[in-house]
């Protein structure tokens, strides 16, 4: 069998939508894309962690302390789920995390802007996880198997902190003046960070084409991005806060929202490293992993002090004898 | 009285839940997170019951968030040891543990409360309570009996904290009154299981135990440390700065 022909079976299987599975034989390059795809899907679970984690030693209720510890401690657990699915394709954890802190790998930009209200953590639930549910419906077909099935999981969880982003937007727009003013100034920070998480414009992205025969991402960037904008506005309308877009407005004949341009130089900016918060976001995970290292190496030492215990153990060596 | 019970309770779950939370995002490993963050979420959800019940055996109409944001420091009851900072992970264990046994001892007797109540809430964190102490002890063991430097690290945190921790099971007025009507916990009853448990795990994690006997208190009758000034600063800014908005 020639290698041509296990490409053209691989993507056979492919439009057949038949998943694939890690023992599968597939082409290097669609290994390398979806240990890139992934990996990166979960470092951004765990940067994310970092703004919202911002806020809960200072979340203005009960209620709402419980329901945003619970929702970091969801990210944590995309991020381990993410990881190990990239382990399901040969990449190991610790190389990943490696990637993160030292700068290779990249995660998603939205979380390098700064949590500076409680509104942000309604702002980010409702704008941010909103995005990524639209990214992350699209990925629960997604041709690997591990992938879509991790991604069916992680999706139940994000539309619950959809939802519970969007009730704190509802309370506070719905509040005191200096409440409402603090939903709208969330919007204003949030809504084209949010807009840029679909990535660039189709003309300008790499990797979308073979990703989308590979069907590891079946709509585009701009697809995306579209159908956001426009489920998003009837919601903002709702709230009776202002999207802060003057060109936004729906357009009959296309059955979509027109909206503006984006700025793209800052979006490339923040991809660069130039975002307000790049810096502290790495830096707080270059932190914690060098704090914790002697931890870690504690729990390893003490497991293999307990197993050659086990061996020298009386009791084991009556067993074994 | 059983009013300023179920606060002495209810504080110390809220404190050590909200230091529980700072770590979140920035502990040792991913897996530790998640484990510290389900302790916080068990403590704080406690704290939210107690206040609420506390709230309605008040009856003047206040809420479970009046109650942890609206009192200042001199009205907090929980004991010193949990308002003490995270410092390294070693401090935050042995803070745990020491908690997490009194608690669990505690509450295996407020199983049996002459307050229904207290009885059922008792019955239903006393699940939680055994995971964090099962957690804690664990980890006492691996710092512990793990490296060098973690041994050293762990028994620094323990010299530190070890005159925080006699606190938990010195009766002030208000244990020694519910103790005596069967409602609240005799703390003279569990002290020996405390100390024993407390002896077992240090032992094993071939720890040195501290020699002196000297022992801080205050805390459940509203004399903090400095610490607590700050955590209310924190967690009360938004109720303090917004006054009397829905959130
Ligand atoms: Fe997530
Ligand atoms: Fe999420």
């Amino acid at each position: 069998m020639t290698h041509l022909n296990l490409e053209d079976q691989f993507q056979a299987k492919i439009d057949a939508e038949t998943k694939i599975e890690p023992k599968d034989w597939m082409p290097e390059a669609y290994r390398k894309t979806l240990i890139r795809q992934i990996s990166q899907h979960a470092h951004s679970e765990i940067v994310g962690m970092l703004p919202e984690g911002n806020w809960i030693t200072r979340a203005p209720s009960l209620r709402r302390k419980l329901i945003l510890l619970a929702k970091v401690q969801d990210e944590a657990g995309h991020g381990l789920y993410l990881y190990s699915a990239a382990e399901t394709l040969g990449a190991n954890r610790d190389e990943l995390v490696q990637q993160l802190l030292t700068g290779k790998a990249k995660y998603s930009s939205i979380f390098n802007y700064p949590t500076t209200s409680w509104a942000d953590i309604g702002a980010i639930g409702w704008l941010v996880d909103g995005a990524a549910i639209m990214n992350q419906v699209m990925l629960t077909r997604a041709s690997y198997g591990p992938y879509a099935r991790a991604m069916v999981r992680i999706c139940k969880e994000e539309s619950f902190h959809q939802r519970q982003g969007y009730e704190i937007m509802m309370t506070m727009a719905k509040g005191s003046p200096a409440q409402k003013q603090m939903a709208q100034d969330a919007l204003n920070r949030w809504w084209w960070p949010s807009l840029m998480m679909f990535g660039p414009k189709d003309d300008d992205s790499a990797h979308s084409e073979q990703s989308m025969k590979w069907k590891i991402k079946r709509k585009s960037n701009d697809e995306l991005r579209q159908q956001f904008v426009d489920v998003t506005v009837p919601q903002a309308e709702y709230l009776g806060l202002t999207i802060p877009d003057p060109d936004l407005q729906w357009n009959e004949d296309r059955g979509h929202y027109d909206f503006g341009e984006i700025n793209w130089e800052e979006f490339w900016n923040v991809v660069k490293g130039n975002g307000p918060c790049n810096r502290q976001r790495i830096q707080a995970r270059v932190k914690a992993y060098e704090d914790g290292a002697w931890v870690r190496e504690a729990a390893v030492a003490y497991a293999e002090k307990k197993d050659q215990r086990k061996l020298v153990s009386p009791k084991a060596q009556a067993e074994a004898a | 009285m059983i009013f300023k019970y179920l606060l002495q309770l209810g504080d110390n779950a809220l404190i050590l839940g909200h230091r529980l939370g700072e770590w979140c995002g920035h502990a040792p490993e991913l897996e530790i997170d998640m484990a510290l963050t389900n302790i916080a979420l068990d403590l704080t959800g406690q704290a939210r019951n107690l206040f609420q019940r506390a709230a309605e055996i008040e009856g003047k109409g206040r809420t479970e968030d009046d109650i942890a944001y609206l009192r200042d420091a001199w009205d907090f009851r929980n004991v010193l040891l949990v308002e003490q900072p995270n410092e390294d992970f070693a401090f935050t264990i042995v803070r745990q543990f020491f908690f997490d046994t009194f608690n669990y001892y505690a509450h295996q007797e407020l199983t049996k409360s002459k307050d229904e109540w207290l009885a059922g809430f008792a019955a239903k964190s006393l699940k939680e309570i055994t995971y964090h102490l099962r957690f804690s002890s664990e980890w006492m063991l691996r710092l512990g009996d793990g490296t060098e430097l973690s041994h050293q690290k762990l028994q620094t945190a323990l010299d530190e904290l070890w005159m925080y921790h006699g606190e938990l099971v010195q009766p002030n007025e208000v244990d020694l009154e519910l103790a005596k009507s069967g409602v609240g916990v005799d703390l003279e009853k569990i002290k020996p299981l405390f100390n024993e448990k407390i002896e077992e795990v240090l032992s094993k994690a071939t720890l040195n135990i501290p020699t002196d006997t000297w022992m801080q208190s205050g805390g459940k009758d509203g004399k903090h440390s400095e610490h607590l000034g700050y955590i209310l600063a924190d967690m009360q800014f938004l109720q303090r700065a917004y006054p009397g908005v829905e959130w």
